[in-house]
């Protein structure tokens, strides 16, 4: 039904297959058709003039709170599928801790059906690891997964029993998908607000040491080694982390690991002032910190980059810092913050820009695309690698306006995002860019 | 506003004052202790100014004095302790703080367990607003009483050494007294257990004692504070009874100090736990001219920041105008 449609003249990078080149792309139902500068344009074809523009296999976000069911006033499932195109994004992974926690076949496909619905970014749901996240008994993996669950989690709490978590990597290692931890030794980090250091010493603020998610991390990587199972460990904030992931790593354990965009650009300097849109778990770290695993994304130690998109609301950041719930939105911003973090200082290039958004997560993971090969799924992020804007949460398509990134100029910018051959997203302000 | 504001609009902590500011609410702090000395205790000076005590946290130490600082100022005060008002109805801080200010008053003396609490405060409403304590921040004007009390005995701050005992983790006490310390040119250390220390206080610059033998060799005065006895249900120390026995400041050790250590305790006291008894009431002991200073101190945070010019403070006593411009 839906019309072909051709990119011209953007730089095609796709790492999948080594490609970085200034040519046309062809899409027809659903699937890239072919690239090359003599593709032919089919006569009913809309096309699409991608000059100075970057052509990419679409971003896949691994890490997201769309906060359907339970909290349809700050986002839900469609609005965070719309802010997921909007920032570049061609497909989004959201996280079980909702109410009630998606934790059985019924609650996953209600995620699968309200994403289809959106005809936005593809949405799949996680499956929680315990029954109600409660860190018990062991919610039915196989039963989810038939329903479209693609990993396991119970993020926004650790695992907090070794015993269990053993389990659940053996268990999910039958099924082929990946166990994501939250990294959080729960008794070090009780009622901290910030990392511990000389910051919350000086504002009086409980702090997280970077040990509790430490001994997490290293408890984990010793259990996927024990099982055999896959670990992905979320959200990682401390060099320790990095080391103990490369220790893994380097002996074959099946260790993966993801960074968000505001650990590599922000640190807890940022808390001064009590500004509880610099309050997240984990918490921000320090320079030191950021330049390690802005390392790491370089060097692959870190496998890819995710949100970890949060949306509050307004009222529930309005107060007290040691009273406000953790979190950022994430998704219209990760681009460009990544872009101004590691591309501009010279870390990664685009290539491996893509490669962490895009291919990594989607080989990781086991999804679709992540490439755009002949046959691939349509889904494609052209973005303009240069463009500076000013961050303005009122336009936000997220319902959540939580950003410490508010009024600040990034670099960088999601133009057209397209998801099964179809435009889902157009910047309004291409124009007036222009 | 006020063209004289010495102090800006709020005092929130003595970590972003300048040490001339802290000396200028000192120097302030004198002609108003004086008043405090007469049959009839009171100067026209805030007179027609409101003042809303916000007690989130149970004090009577801190709201007194601060509640008589007003009134011998002629300020009109009204207590508002969170038990008895909508908060316990889930009203939010900035509603509370935004209802108070629709009446139209002038300041809000606040005491609130989260830190940060009043600097939130202070940035969305147009009263000044003065910290009584946020949660484990700060409390400056207990600092500055501190401060008062150590100069009327010393003369002077610069070079002082002064230890702070007990559990620095948790204390605003703590907090306010090194970063006044500090501004002034004294030499600030901390004794305590590692567990009631915070982490980074090595990169605090203080010097950190663990024995307190130590520290009272060290110290020209001694500001012992109360230890909480949740700390130790909560596991931060095993007993009382190890505490004082290891941490206790008693006349014994004292005794064997090489010069007379002044004794500064911001209460209330635990008698027998960091604190002895013939300590608290020995002849070094200026725990009741800390608070006496009290109400001076905080006489004269209410005079600066209601607009009150510091080289006036003396008339202040005696000028009917008084001077809230």
């Amino acid at each position: 039904m839906s019309r072909p449609l051709v990119l011209t003249g953007g730089r095609i990078l796709d790492p999948s297959q080594g490609v970085d080149q200034i040519t046309d792309i062809l899409l027809r139902d659903g699937k890239v058709i072919d690239h090359g500068s003599n593709i032919g344009h089919p006569d009913d074809a809309l096309i699409v003039d991608c000059d100075g523009m970057i052509v990419a296999p679409g971003f896949i976000d691994v890490h997201c709170h769309l906060r359907e069911p339970g909290r349809a006033d700050v986002e839900t499932i469609a609005s965070g599928a719309r802010a997921a195109a909007a920032g570049g994004f061609t497909a989004v992974c959201a996280m079980p801790n909702t109410d009630p926690v998606i934790d059985n076949p019924a609650a996953v496909g209600f995620v699968v059906r309200q994403g289809l619905l959106a005809k936005a970014a593809r949405v799949y749901p996680i499956g929680a690891i315990s029954v109600g996240q409660r860190g018990e008994a062991l919610a039915e993996f196989g039963e989810m997964i038939d329903s479209g669950a693609i990993a396991m989690s119970d993020d926004g709490k650790p695992v907090v029993s070794a015993q269990l978590m053993r389990t659940a990597l053996e268990y999910a290692r039958s099924f082929g998908v990946p166990v994501i931890d939250h990294c959080e030794e729960p008794t070090l980090a009780a009622g901290g607000a910030m990392n511990e250091g000389l910051v919350s010493a000086r504002l009086g603020l409980k702090g997280i040491p970077d040990e509790a998610e430490e001994i997490m991390v290293i408890r984990d990587i010793l259990l996927a080694r024990l099982t055999r199972g896959h670990v992905h460990l979320a959200h990682m904030s401390t060099k320790g982390s990095v080391e103990l992931i490369r220790w893994g790593k380097d002996r074959g354990i099946n260790v993966t690991a993801e960074v968000c965009p505001h650990h590599l650009s922000l640190t807890e300097d940022a808390v001064e002032g009590y500004n509880t849109n610099a309050k997240m778990n984990p918490p921000l770290r320090t320079a030191e910190d950021v330049e390690t695993l802005r390392e790491a994304v370089r060097d692959g130690t870190i496998d890819l980059v995710a949100t970890d998109h949060a949306p509050h609301h307004y009222d529930e950041k309005e107060r007290e810092f040691s009273n406000a719930p953790n979190g950022i939105v994430g998704l219209e911003t990760a681009l460009s913050v990544v872009v101004d973090s590691l591309v501009v200082p010279g870390y990664i290039d685009f290539g491996t820009l893509v490669e962490r958004m895009s291919c990594s997560p989607a080989r990781l993971f086991g999804l679709p695309g992540g490439s755009l090969r002949r046959g691939s799924p349509a889904d494609v992020t052209i973005f303009d690698p240069a463009q500076r804007w000013i961050v303005d949460p009122r336009r936000f398509m997220s319902k959540g306006r939580n950003t410490p990134y508010a009024g600040k100029t990034l670099t960088g910018r999601a133009i057209c995002t397209v998801v099964a051959g179809e435009i889902v997203y157009t910047l309004d302000e291409q124009r007036d860019g222009k | 506003m006020t063209t004289a504001a010495p102090l800006g609009k709020d005092l929130l902590g003595l970590e972003p004052l300048s040490g001339e500011q802290i000396t200028l609410i000192l120097d302030t702090a004198e002609p108003f202790k004086e008043i405090s000395e007469r049959a009839i205790k009171k100067v026209p000076t805030l007179r027609g100014s409101t003042v809303v005590n916000l007690f989130f946290e149970n004090s009577t130490r801190t709201r007194v004095s601060f509640e008589f600082a007003e009134k011998r100022l002629s300020a009109d005060t009204v207590n508002v302790a969170a038990s008895a008002s909508s908060v316990s109805k889930g009203e939010t801080l900035v509603d509370t703080a935004r209802n108070l200010e629709a009446m139209r008053i002038d300041m809000v003396v606040m005491r609130h367990p989260a830190s940060g609490a009043a600097a939130f405060l202070a940035e969305r409403i147009e009263s000044n607003v003065i910290n009584a304590g946020d949660g484990t921040h700060e409390h400056p004007t207990q600092g500055l009483l501190d401060l008062l009390t150590l100069r009327d005995h010393f003369k002077k701050i610069e070079g002082l050494r002064v230890c702070i005992c007990g559990d620095v983790l948790h204390s605003r006490v703590a907090r306010s007294n090194i970063w006044g310390l500090r501004k002034l040119g004294a030499e600030v250390a901390v004794c305590g257990p590692r567990s009631l220390l915070p982490s980074a206080i090595d990169d605090m610059g203080v010097t950190v004692f663990s024995r307190i033998e130590e520290a009272i060799e060290w110290s020209d005065a001694l500001n012992i504070l109360r230890l909480q006895l949740e700390r130790m249900t909560s596991g931060y120390i095993p007993s009382l009874r190890e505490y004082n026995r290891f941490f206790g400041v008693t006349r014994e050790r004292l005794e064997r100090a090489p010069r007379d250590v002044l004794i500064l305790h911001p209460g209330p006291m635990n008698r027998g736990v960091e604190i002895d008894s013939d300590v608290a009431d020995g002849p070094h002991s200026v725990i009741l001219p800390q608070v006496t200073n009290g109400v001076a101190v905080r006489m004269a945070v209410l005079y600066l920041l209601s607009g009150g010019r510091p080289e006036l403070a003396e008339a202040a006593k005696t000028v009917k105008s008084g001077g809230a411009a």
